[in-house]
């Protein structure tokens, strides 16, 4: 599989205290193609994953060498500012975290804090970001009331949602479904499939089918380490690794 | 009956008891201040300042005292959320959780909520020394602000701690500095807390004596300058009670019961406030 390179982790080491979360990680994930991040729990996906947008900085006693580099540009490097980085990724979470206020105020949200401040584009973006996420026909009708409460499907879809506004080019989701319900996590999968054509997607999941059923590209960590890495085809039906095949096998979770 | 049916049924009742001793206090309190106060009760109370001086004078209200409860209490409440807002911002937006700096300032505010609003009063009166201002409704407002400031921000400090970090990375992860996520984050999903623990230490400033016996001094009319001493309510009843005239007695009750109201006023205010920003707190 050839592809060109949008995130490239270089002997990534990230410590909580003294506890080794990520082991000399080296990866390049594909440009606008669905990265599934596998692995059982407390392997390191979460880590991982908040790496990329530098969220894991404000945890305390963090300490990580190595590097992450996105469009060619370390993340860690101090010069760096951090909001800037964090403006190319929209984060969904395990659990959707609509922010205090209504549903438009949400989306606005980001565009907000990085200055658009025109009532109109505002109302566009709003509109336009809310269909990307097919909320859209939903909540046209409410968009001034509390985000609070909307379903949890639904929030999840307003996170999206509100993740895209900010117009960034990569999607990072940690187990984005696995507080939904069956028909909201199949939205989900959905909007992933259609999103890539614009976006280099990454999400982590514990669940192989969905591994299956969205990535193009695969990386199997294992207590930190990364076990195996590559095209979704190569590693569900050709595993080089007797770990990855255990894990793909059911043996080890 | 066995034994733990007898622990259980001791349990119950003691604490049946403490329910109950808590609300006949409660009770106890509002009859005789009612019942003392309503000889004294009528619009002039709440309507004019005194006449004959506030220690022996059995005409007029106590108008210039609600004014100036409400002005200081006001003002202090105002000044006491610039200052605990940051603080507890600091605490949990900025500051390393766990860090020592921390865990010292959530200490200093249990040591100073704990100290006796007498030593506020007293304190207050050497600030006010060093800056050459005598007792007036400026001296009281730093005196109850300071007073108060270790209630509110302990209140606040006790919501905000309870917000989810992963509502905070929500925020952080859409680009937004600290600053934008205290201010527009942080502060809305603790609304209502903030809204409630202003509320306390208001209800706390507003009927504090001992802290401005010295700093606000007392005056018969209505105050018009921050410089000038001002009555409050707490010592409105403190003089009208040490006369020896039981006409003037029950005119203390009747300030008390307008104390109550007031306080009663602010929580509902309050409560129907904090309501209205509940409905956007996702838990
Ligand atoms: N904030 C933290 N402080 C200390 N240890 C942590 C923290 N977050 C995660 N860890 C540890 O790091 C390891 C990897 O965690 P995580 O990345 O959340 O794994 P996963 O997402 O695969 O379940 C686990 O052993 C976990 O206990
Ligand atoms: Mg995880």
């Amino acid at each position: 599989m050839e592809f060109r390179t949008h995130i490239s982790v270089q002997n990534l080491n990230v410590f909580y205290g003294n506890e080794q979360a990520l082991k000399n990680i080296t990866v390049d994930i594909p440009d606008k193609k669905i990265t599934a991040i596998i692995g059982p729990s407390g392997c390191g996906k979460t880590t991982l994953l908040k790496s990329f947008n530098r969220l894991i900085d404000s945890i305390d006693g963090i300490k990580v060498s190595g590097k992450v580099l996105v469009d060619g540009e370390n993340i860690f490097d101090p010069k760096v500012e951090v909001t800037r980085i964090r403006k190319k990724m929209g984060l969904l979470s395990q659990k959707p975290y609509p922010l205090p206020m209504s549903i438009y105020d949400n989306i606005a949200y980001g565009p907000r804090i990085h200055g658009i401040k025109d009532k109109k584009r505002l109302n566009e973006i709003v509109e336009h970001y809310l269909k990307e996420s097919g909320l859209w026909y939903e909540v046209k009708d409410r968009l001034h009331s509390p985000a609070s409460r909307l379903s949890v499907g639904q929030q999840q879809r307003l996170c999206l949602a509100r993740g895209l506004a900010i117009e960034p080019e990569i999607i990072l989701g940690d187990e984005p479904t696995s507080a939904l319900d069956p028909k909201s996590s199949q939205r989900i999968e959905h909007r992933f499939l259609v999103l890539k054509k614009q976006y280099t997607v990454v999400i982590v999941t514990h669940i192989l089918r969905q591994a299956k059923r969205l990535a193009d590209y695969v990386i199997f960590l294992y207590l930190g380490e990364l076990i195996e890495h590559g095209p979704a085809e190569n590693v569900f039906n050709n595993p080089k690794e007797e770990m990855t095949k255990e894990y793909i096998k059911g043996i080890i979770s | 009956m066995d034994r733990r049916k007898i622990e259980e049924n001791i349990f119950k009742s003691l604490m049946i008891a403490s329910t109950l001793i808590i609300l006949s206090s409660l009770m106890i309190i509002l009859i005789t201040v009612i019942v003392n106060g309503l000889p004294a009760m009528n619009l002039a109370m709440i309507t004019q300042t005194p006449k004959g001086g506030y220690y022996l004078g059995k005409e007029g209200g106590i108008l210039n005292a609600i004014v100036g409860s409400l002005y200081l209490a006001g003002g202090a409440t105002f000044l006491a959320i610039l200052i605990s807002l940051p603080v507890v911002l600091y605490l949990n937006v900025y500051a390393k959780k766990g860090s020592r700096l921390v865990i010292f300032t959530r200490f200093s505010f249990d040591v100073l909520w704990g100290v006796p609003s007498i030593v506020y009063g007293a304190f207050g009166f050497s600030i006010m020394l060093f800056l050459g201002v005598r007792a007036s409704l400026l001296g009281g407002i730093i005196a109850v602000s300071l007073l108060i400031l270790p209630i509110m921000s302990r209140a606040m400090d006790e919501v905000i701690r309870m917000i989810p970090e992963e509502l905070l990375d929500a925020s952080y992860a859409l680009g937004a500095t600290r600053f934008e996520t205290a201010l527009k984050v942080v502060t809305r999903q603790a609304m209502p807390g903030i809204l409630t623990a202003v509320l306390i230490a208001f209800g706390r400033g507003i009927g504090d004596a001992a802290s401005v016996i010295f700093t606000a001094g007392f005056s018969d009319y209505i105050p018009y300058s921050l410089l000038r001493p001002v009555a409050t309510l707490p010592l409105a009843i403190f003089f009208q009670l040490g006369t020896p005239f039981p006409e003037v007695q029950n005119r203390a009750y009747a300030s008390a019961f307008i104390l109550t109201v007031i306080i009663l006023i602010i929580s509902i205010v309050s409560r129907i406030l904090a309501r209205r920003f509940t409905k956007h707190i996702v838990k």
